[in-house]
This record gives structure tokens, C-alpha cells and sequence, in this order.
């Protein structure tokens, strides 16, 4: 479809391609926000992809929104049809326990047995669409349509971060502890924002993820190894 | 060489020019409510644009310094003292070690900047030293300053002379709030258009550094207010399913899920910021291309700040200036600042 261009203010624009959330829409937004990246247009200070749509924020004293606008149609038309795949990183949870509370509750809701929600929820591969919200938040895609589930009628005060989540349709990995209403049905050892590491945000938008069960002992073994400021995982580049 | 915070306004918050290049990975710019005001703080101060600044809500509290420094306080008139003597806003002033400076209510303001000689040099987080409330980042500890709190200085000169402003307040002005319609008008009836840009709205208490909530005629969305999530930017007029509008301010969020009606241009945030509490308030739709005209143009005036400072010899007071003060602060803080919650930011991610 042709993209829709947005104001945003003065100093921001949003380059919309779709209205719906789905992956091809997000891989263009991405593999445009690189395009762009790539091209260095100067008076362009800042990209923020979006589910389906591409934030500009740009100085109006070095370039002017028509400019910019004009110079985004370009970079859309001569995008690649097939934008490589992110890289894809394995997740490894503990499900249940005191952060997955919501395991038992959410296997009772879908007349299933603990067991085959972890089986289900970690047999998919799931996208980030987008990091919001808060630093380091994945909005994941991908979650098996069983598994959809509305979020709690009351927002818990504080979830812990590592906290792996469902809201709606949606599935999160949290990166910082906080208030939510989603349900939580594990926790990763892993950190998606530490600012003692020198890249602070794991994911990217366009990352895959992949989650990972394992036992107890694992994870505490692979918090200690990530409190200590070890590397515990590394993503996995398609070839 | 230390700040040592005595007694802490409110909202009292480290802020540098903010984080900015960081939105993708969720983390917001920060950074102060009124720019301009910052920005003459610290041009009074002798600093650079970059440095850091205290900002406060309403009231500033009492401070200590270990070695002789100018400082400077913006935003609006007020009460300020060093002892007991009554100095002005919008000039630097020379605090020495055993004084006490007393920053008390702003008048018809709302965010006051206390720019010290140096800086304050607590340490950057993710580049820059702006304190983020709301995901704990920056500033010190990324919370708001209290009683006891000592925050480092950066060296300044011994014998820097002080300067004076024609005025504390840089962000002032009547006439509407301009805004540039979008990003998602298009989901609002041409009547309710009419209603944003035709009618009156007051600024409620429920504000803080990440949102503006404002009273008046309510802003029904076509086809409900939920969104697929975009990206936020400061000035973004948000409507959830109230229908009451919500300003995004310098700390918002990067990324939202409700229609944004329109988005108060660059030129014009810091106005809006420093009305009080009730005050009554119209919008006036400009395009894009003006917008930015008028941005361009504010950008020139602010360069030209610095140079528009007077040097005053110092230990002179503005005579004229202190009778006109009034000098009872007459003040409740959480009078004027409520913090922003439901239904502005629904708790947790959506």
C-alpha cells in the first residue's frame, strides 16, 4: 500500500505502511528505518519503529518535513522486497514459580495442563515488533492463538523484570520491574536492559525470540553468572 | 565542591538538555519542562547549554554550597533569599560557603531552574544527566532530590561576573496554544475538530513532567480510542476513552495506543508547561510548514539569549525590583501538582 505520512508537530513525522499489526508490514518498517539509517540525511536525528509505522524526528533548521517526507518516499520505493530475517535469540525461562503466577490460573482458563501451555507457549517463534513502553520493553508477536488471553481486570503494582508475559495477543519479556496487568507465566534469568553492559538493550525491533524451558536450578545458576556481568546468551544470525 | 540540598520542593529533579537518540529502545528524551528557562539559567551561570541544572515544581527548598558559586534561578519570579537578604530571579548572584540559599514560590509559574556555576556533575546515564521519574534513570538515583542530598560541582572560574536577564521568565506570552493538527485527526469528526479549536480548556491539577491533563469539552474519537501503538512525541495531544485530552510533556512515553487529535508545536510547550493550575487556555491549528517557520525563528531567539545579558556589579541589589517583591511565600505545593495517573497512563503496557 502507499504509505500514509503523519504529522507529528513540527519536528517529527510518522511514515505509516499498514493500519494492521502483521510482519510483513513491521519487516518493511524496520528494513526502512536501516534505509534510512544507511543513507545519513543530515538534519535527521532520530528513528522509532513501530509496529507499523516509522517515527522521523528531524531539525527543521537543517531539514524540512517536505524534505524529509520526500526523501522517505524514495527509500520506501527502492526497498528490498525481502528483508532479512533478525537475528533470533533463545530465551531460556523458568516457568511457573513466584514471578509466573499466572501459569496455573491461565492453564485452568484454557482447560489445559500446565505442562502444554509451557510446550505450547515455548514451540513458537515470536518477532519484536517494537521496544516501548519503557527502556528495554519487547512488544512480542506470535503468541499460538490458544494461548491469547485478555488481561487481568487489575494491574498488579509490581512485576518483577524478567517477567514473561501475555496481554491479549501479544507476549513481553520485561525489562524493568513495574506495574502491569498482564499475566505472567515465567521469568528469564537474562536482563533486556542493564546498564552495566556497554550495548544496555538485548533486543532490537526485528529480533526473533524463542523461549526456553528450564529447571530451577538452571536459572539460578544463569542469574548468578548474569549478575555477575557475564554473557550468558548470544543471538543467532541468519546466514 | 558540593550542592547540599537543605529542604527539597516537591518535584525538586536534575535535568540537562536530555536523552535524546534513545526513543527505539524505549527510553524517553527527559530532560526540563521549559528549555528556554534552563537554557538562561545556565547562560547566567556561566555555563554551557549542556549543563545540568536543578529543576522544581512550584518550590525550590534551601541549599548549601561548599565554595563560592554563582547560581541563578528562572522560570518566573519568586521568593529568593540568600539569608536573609531578598535577591532577584533571572540574575546570578554569588553564594558563598555558610549562606543559605532560600528558593521559595514561583509566581504564575509552574517550573523553576536553578543553574549553579559548573554544573551539576553527577554522572551521565545512557549521555546525559537528566533525571527520568518514571523508569529511574539519571539525576541522582533517578529520583527526585530530598533533604540531605549533596549532588557534585563542576570547576568553575573564581571571578565570574554575575549577569542579569531582563526578565526570569523566557516562556511567557498570551494568545493560543498553537498546534499542528495529526498525526490522527483524521479519527475525529469535524465537530469535535471544531470543538478542540473553537473552545476553551483549563489545565487541571493532574500534571507532572510526563503529562498535561486539561479540563473542558470532551474529544470523542470516531472509531474508539484505541490504536495500533505508534510512536509519542512531547506536545502529542492524546485522547483515551474519556475524551479528555492529554498533553505529553518531557517525559512521555516513547509509544502510545490512543489516537493523537493534534500536537502543540515546539515554540509554544514551554508556555503551555508554565500555566498554572486552572488557568484557561485555547488551541490554534497552524500547518506544519508554519510551525516549523515559527520554530526556526525561536531557535534564532533562543542563540540570542546570551548575548541580550547585562553584567551587574556585584552585591547591588535591584532596589526597585525588591520592593515590588512580596516576600510571605504563600504556598501548598501539592496544591499545584498532583501526580498524573489513570487514566492518562493506563498501569503497565498496553
Amino acid at each position: 500500500m502507499t504509505p500514509t505520512v503523519l504529522p507529528c508537530g513540527d519536528q517529527a513525522l510518522s511514515f505509516q505502511l499498514g493500519e494492521r499489526i502483521d510482519a510483513t508490514t513491521n519487516a518493511r518498517v524496520i528494513a526502512l528505518a536501516k534505509a534510512v539509517e544507511d543513507a545519513a540525511i543530515a538534519g535527521i536525528l532520530e528513528l522509532v519503529p513501530t509496529y507499523r509505522a516509522l517515527m522521523v524526528r528531524y531539525d527543521p533548521e537543517i531539514i524540512r518535513g517536505a524534505a524529509v517526507e520526500a526523501a522517505m518516499h524514495a527509500l520506501h520505493a527502492a526497498l528490498d522486497d525481502a528483508p532479512a530475517p533478525g537475528r533470533l535469540w533463545r530465551v531460556p525461562v523458568l516457568y511457573g514459580g513466584e514471578v509466573g503466577q499466572d501459569l496455573d490460573d491461565l492453564a485452568r482458563l484454557k482447560g489445559m495442563a500446565p505442562a502444554e501451555v509451557i510446550a505450547l507457549h515455548a514451540s513458537a517463534e515470536y518477532r519484536v515488533y517494537m521496544i516501548g513502553f519503557a527502556p528495554g520493553f519487547a512488544y512480542l508477536g506470535g503468541l499460538p492463538a490458544v494461548l491469547h488471553t485478555p488481561r487481568l481486570a487489575t494491574p498488579r503494582q509490581l512485576v518483577a523484570a524478567g517477567a514473561i508475559g501475555i496481554g491479549g495477543e501479544q507476549a513481553s519479556v520485561n525489562s524493568v520491574p513495574g506495574p502491569s496487568g498482564w499475566r505472567y507465566i515465567g521469568w528469564t534469568p537474562l536482563r533486556l536492559f542493564d546498564l552495566r553492559r556497554d550495548q544496555p538493550f538485548l533486543f532490537t525491533a526485528g529480533d526473533r525470540v524463542r523461549f526456553a524451558p528450564v529447571d530451577a536450578g538452571t536459572a539460578a545458576d544463569l542469574a548468578r553468572r548474569v549478575q555477575a556481568g557475564e554473557s550468558v546468551v548470544e543471538p543467532e544470525v541468519a546466514p | 565542591m558540593t550542592l547540599r540540598v537543605l529542604a527539597a520542593g516537591p518535584l525538586l529533579s536534575v535535568q540537562d538538555p536530555g536523552r535524546p537518540g534513545l526513543r527505539r529502545f524505549g527510553v524517553s528524551a527527559a530532560g526540563p519542562m521549559d528549555p528556554p528557562a534552563m537554557q538562561l539559567a545556565n547562560a547566567l551561570s556561566h555555563n554551557p547549554d549542556t549543563a545540568a541544572v536543578l529543576e522544581f515544581a512550584g518550590l525550590g527548598g534551601r541549599f548549601h554550597v561548599t565554595r563560592p558559586a554563582l547560581v541563578a534561578v528562572t522560570g518566573g519570579d519568586c521568593d529568593l533569599r540568600i539569608d536573609d537578604r531578598p535577591i532577584a530571579a533571572g540574575e546570578s548572584h554569588r553564594l558563598m560557603p555558610g549562606e543559605t540559599l532560600f528558593i521559595g514560590a514561583l509566581r504564575d509559574a509552574v517550573w523553576g531552574y536553578l543553574g549553579i556555576a559548573g554544573g551539576i556533575v553527577s554522572p551521565p546515564v545512557l549521555g546525559a544527566r537528566s533525571t527520568h521519574l518514571r523508569s529511574g534513570l539519571g539525576g541522582l538515583g533517578g529520583r527526585r532530590l530530598i533533604e540531605g542530598d549533596v549532588l557534585p560541582l563542576g570547576p568553575a572560574a573564581d571571578a565570574l561576573p554575575p549577569l542579569r536577564a531582563a526578565t526570569p521568565r523566557v516562556s511567557s506570552g498570551a494568545g493560543p496554544v498553537r498546534i499542528v493538527l495529526g498525526p490522527q485527526h483524521q479519527r475525529f469528526a469535524s465537530e469535535v475538530l471544531a470543538r478542540l479549536l473553537n473552545e476553551s480548556f483549563t489545565v487541571s491539577s493532574q500534571r507532572d513532567r510526563m503529562a498535561m491533563v486539561l479540563d473542558g469539552p470532551r474529544l470523542p474519537a470516531i472509531e474508539g480510542h484505541d490504536i495500533v501503538s505508534d510512536g509519542t512525541v512531547p506536545g502529542a495531544i492524546q485522547v483515551p476513552g474519556s475524551g479528555q485530552p492529554i498533553v505529553l510533556m518531557a517525559e512521555a512515553q516513547t509509544t502510545g495506543g490512543y489516537p493523537k487529535i493534534a500536537t502543540v508545536i515546539g515554540a509554544d510547550l514551554a508556555r503551555l508547561a508554565q500555566m498554572p493550575t486552572g488557568s484557561a487556555l485555547r488551541f490554534a491549528a497552524v500547518t506544519r510548514d508554519q510551525a516549523e517557520e515559527i520554530w526556526i525563528a525561536h531557535r534564532r531567539f533562543l542563540r540570542g539569549l546570551r548575548d541580550d545579558l547585562q553584567t551587574v556589579p556585584d552585591g547591588a541589589p535591584d532596589t526597585a525590583y525588591l520592593l515590588s517583591c512580596d516576600l510571605v511565600g504563600l504556598f501548598a505545593a501539592d496544591e499545584i501538582l498532583a501526580p498524573v495517573l489513570p487514566p492518562n497512563s493506563p498501569p503497565g503496557p498496553t
